[in-house]
């Protein structure tokens, strides 16, 4: 390990350490803001920022005069106050905090990440933004670029070897615009929704991934170590490709309380899968819900989908939601190669007064696909939760296979709980199945919990966490664990 | 040991138990036995703690600490253990997690040492040994799909590995076969010894040839109207309840 630190790297995780792991915020702002209001001029700016091409530029613009022929959706069950779109800043620098003072201070789950990476304590320290003693280096204020991440370089090194390409995707835009300018919008056009449209124009930043043909991605590729985490929450974009034959694991979130002052996050992700190849995206969010009367979380409203180009290409999705005000979103798999195969694992949960409308859509176009739909919605408090799913078999789609299965838990008798299921089968041979079930936890399963030694909170974790199993055990072994606790957190309090 | 004093107590309104008295030394098995209806696992939930039934009066205390005090999961840290009369399934939860989670609350709250996941299993595979209880019963998900004998099976090895100090088993023998049976006999009675009382909750005699009881009582209308030694039981079997209920009125 070399005694310089790279500057960016400090300013990256320095982005991390605060953004993500502290509540509370630095008084001392010094922030560079486009004024509110979106317009041409705005959009001109932000890509100017970043020095785009004129492709990409244009490509915003097309995508913002989409957006102003677009009517906001409201067939969601949902409801909020209107946004105004005309009292967002849609550009701000980085803002300098100030950072913890000592080791001590900082988060202890993000020191035992970076032992776990074997990185030494003078580099945790700067790593984790503490204030440099007087005489040595200042901190630097955040402008975080990728690539000098050395808490990514113990794993660069493996990645760069097989060619896997993982980096912001504003750094993809110059390092690899063919690729980007192919990709880009080709599964999630502007003009296929709203907020899409929204997105495209003003996206800030994203991840970019490349697995080239037949590469098993060594690791699995996680936006905790995508720098500028913190800028891109607004409007993330992401794109995910896979060659033939390719395989990737990535995971995206992370289980601290994520407090963020934009309150609308409208992320676009798109996914592509080439023949034989596999792409994994697993998500744990927890986006701020509000306080306890709902004011001012976090709207996350988000379109995710996956293209299975390629023959026998796979795409999965897995997420944990228990935070964000609103939840609203259908990660979805378009299956066009023969023998491919979309899932999709959800596991919802909405205490107090969060509302979630989420659920996947599963096309089917290819021959012999199929799909797994596994959807566990939890509702609490006053909360209301929907699951919103589609399957649909075009003409051409021989041998289309589907399973879906639905669950709602109730907790208490506050919450809602709704399943509005779509199916659309236009070829004979589809084989369609869908299980619905809408239960409560049980005053005689917790009893029985309890009278073997477990606490009341202890024993809803666990029936709520066997709920869950099925979704559960489809994501990465680490996830895996914070979401149980995660799980168990959120509905503290919520029964009794 | 267990020592009950007068106890009333209601659900829903209704009065069920009407002053009830009853001590069970330490080291010993006690039977109950009455006519349905006559608040046996009334007094087995009260006794473990279960929400919805009101103690209106009397005390019940387990080795001079009030259990009545207690919440439900303190009672079994104490040692208090309830095989149901029907038990419930916990979908998704597996058996051996179930356990070890338990187990391990217990032995936190006692501030004893929790057991890895390693040495559960050694201890686990002992007693299902024992049991003549199949080793993929743990790989379960608790009494998700049992049938009626492998729940209560699973009541006792739930009890085999907890090694409550006062198990109190309620109706355990309803729906077992003769062999069923015998197996939770044969577990109870592997427990028996100085530091373990068992309140056995039943209808019948069979169980109580293999349970042989030091004490039995008669349970009726919410109060114990006879108690007498393991011959009351054959007493029973033979004529009913209702003389025993008459005279008592």
């Amino acid at each position: 390990m070399s005694d310089t630190i790279d500057n960016a790297t400090i300013d990256t995780v320095a982005a991390l350490a605060e953004g993500g792991y502290k509540w509370g915020f630095s008084t001392d702002i010094d922030m560079e803001m486009a004024p509110v209001g979106l317009n041409e001029d705005i959009i001109r700016l932000i890509s100017a920022k970043k020095n785009e091409p004129e492709w990409l530029l244009e490509w915003r613009l097309k995508s913002y005069a989409a957006w102003l022929k677009t009517e906001e959706p409201d067939w969601a069950m949902l409801h909020h106050d209107p946004i105004d779109y005309q009292a967002l800043h849609y550009y701000a620098a980085p803002k300098k905090k100030a950072g913890p003072k000592s080791l001590d201070e900082v988060d202890p789950e993000l020191l035992k990440t970076y032992a776990k990476l074997g990185i030494p304590l003078k580099e945790q320290a700067y790593l984790a933004g503490v204030e440099p003693a007087e005489g040595e280096r200042p901190q630097i204020a955040v402008d975080a670029v990728f690539d000098s991440v050395s808490v990514a370089t113990t794993f660069r090194d493996q990645l760069s070897k097989v060619g896997v390409i993982f980096c912001p995707i504003s750094e993809a835009v110059h390092s690899h615009p063919e690729l980007v300018r192919k990709y880009l919008g080709s599964v999630v056009p502007a003009g296929d929704n709203y907020f899409a449209a929204l997105n495209s124009a003003v996206f800030t930043d994203g991840s970019f991934v490349f697995i080239p043909k037949g590469v098993r991605c060594p690791m699995e590729l996680s936006t905790y170590f995508r720098i500028n985490a913190k800028n891109t929450g607004q409007f993330e974009r992401t794109l995910i490709i896979c060659e033939d034959g390719g395989y990737v694991s990535y995971l995206e979130g992370c289980t601290a309380p994520q407090r963020d002052e934009n309150q609308l996050h409208a992320a676009v992700v798109e996914l592509v899968a080439m023949e034989d190849a596999t792409i994994k995206y697993s998500t744990v969010q927890n986006w701020y819900p509000g306080d306890a009367n709902g004011v001012g979380g976090i709207y996350n409203f988000v379109t995710k989908r996956g293209a299975c180009r390629g023959d026998r290409s796979k795409i999965s999705w897995t997420q944990v939601e228990t935070g964000s005000a609103i939840t609203w979103k259908y990660p979805s798999c378009i299956l066009q190669g023969d023998g491919s195969v979309g899932e999709f694992y959800s596991v919802a949960v909405t205490t107090n007064h969060q509302q979630a409308d989420t659920g996947t859509k599963m096309i089917h176009i290819g021959k012999n696909t199929s799909s797994t739909i596994v959807s566990k919605g939890i509702s609490a408090g006053q909360s209301n939760n929907t699951y919103r799913g589609l399957v649909r078999v075009l003409p051409k789609a021989d041998n289309a296979r589907n399973f879906t299965q639905c669950d709602s838990l109730l907790i208490g008798d506050q919450c809602g709980a709704h399943t509005v299921p779509y199916i659309e089968a236009r070829n004979p041979t589809a084989k369609l199945e869908h299980e619905a079930t809408t239960s409560k936890i049980s005053d005689d399963q917790l009893f029985y919990c309890r009278s073997r030694g477990l606490s009341q909170e202890d024993a809803v974790g666990m029936i709520v966490n066997g709920f869950c199993r099925d979704v559960l055990k489809e994501l990465p072994m680490e996830f895996a664990v914070e979401a149980q606790k995660l799980l168990a957190i959120s509905l503290e309090g919520s029964v009794g | 040991m267990l020592e009950i004093k007068g106890l009333t107590a209601e659900i829903g309104g209704k009065q069920i138990l009407n002053g009830l008295d009853l001590v069970v030394p330490q080291g010993e098995v006690h039977a109950i036995m009455g006519p349905n209806g006559a608040g046996k696992s009334t007094l087995s939930y009260i006794l473990s703690g279960r929400p919805g039934y009101d103690v209106t009066g009397g005390t019940a205390t387990f080795n001079g600490v009030d259990l009545l005090e207690l919440e439900p999961e303190e009672r079994a840290a104490l040692g208090v253990f309830l095989a149901f009369q029907y038990p419930v399934e916990l979908p998704g939860v597996g058996n051996a997690n179930f356990l070890r989670t338990a187990l391990n609350a217990q032995r936190r709250a006692r501030d004893e040492a929790e057991l890895d996941a390693p040495s559960f299993l050694k201890l686990a595979r002992a007693e299902m040994a024992r049991l003549s209880m199949p080793a993929d019963m743990l790989k379960r998900n608790v009494n998700v799909g049992f049938s009626g004998g492998e729940k209560k099976r699973n009541e006792v090895l739930q009890m085999a590995i907890l090694k409550p100090k006062l198990a109190i088993l309620d109706e355990t023998d309803s729906g077992l076969d003769i062999d069923a049976l015998r197996i939770v006999a044969e577990g109870v009675n592997s427990q028996r010894g100085p530091e373990f009382s068992a309140l056995v909750i039943t209808h019948y005699q069979r169980l109580l040839d293999y349970i042989v009881p030091d004490r039995v009582h008669v349970l009726s209308a919410g109060r114990i109207i006879r108690s007498g030694g393991p011959e009351l039981a054959h007493e029973l079997e033979a004529h009913g309840y209702a003389d025993i209920v008459a005279s008592a009125a």
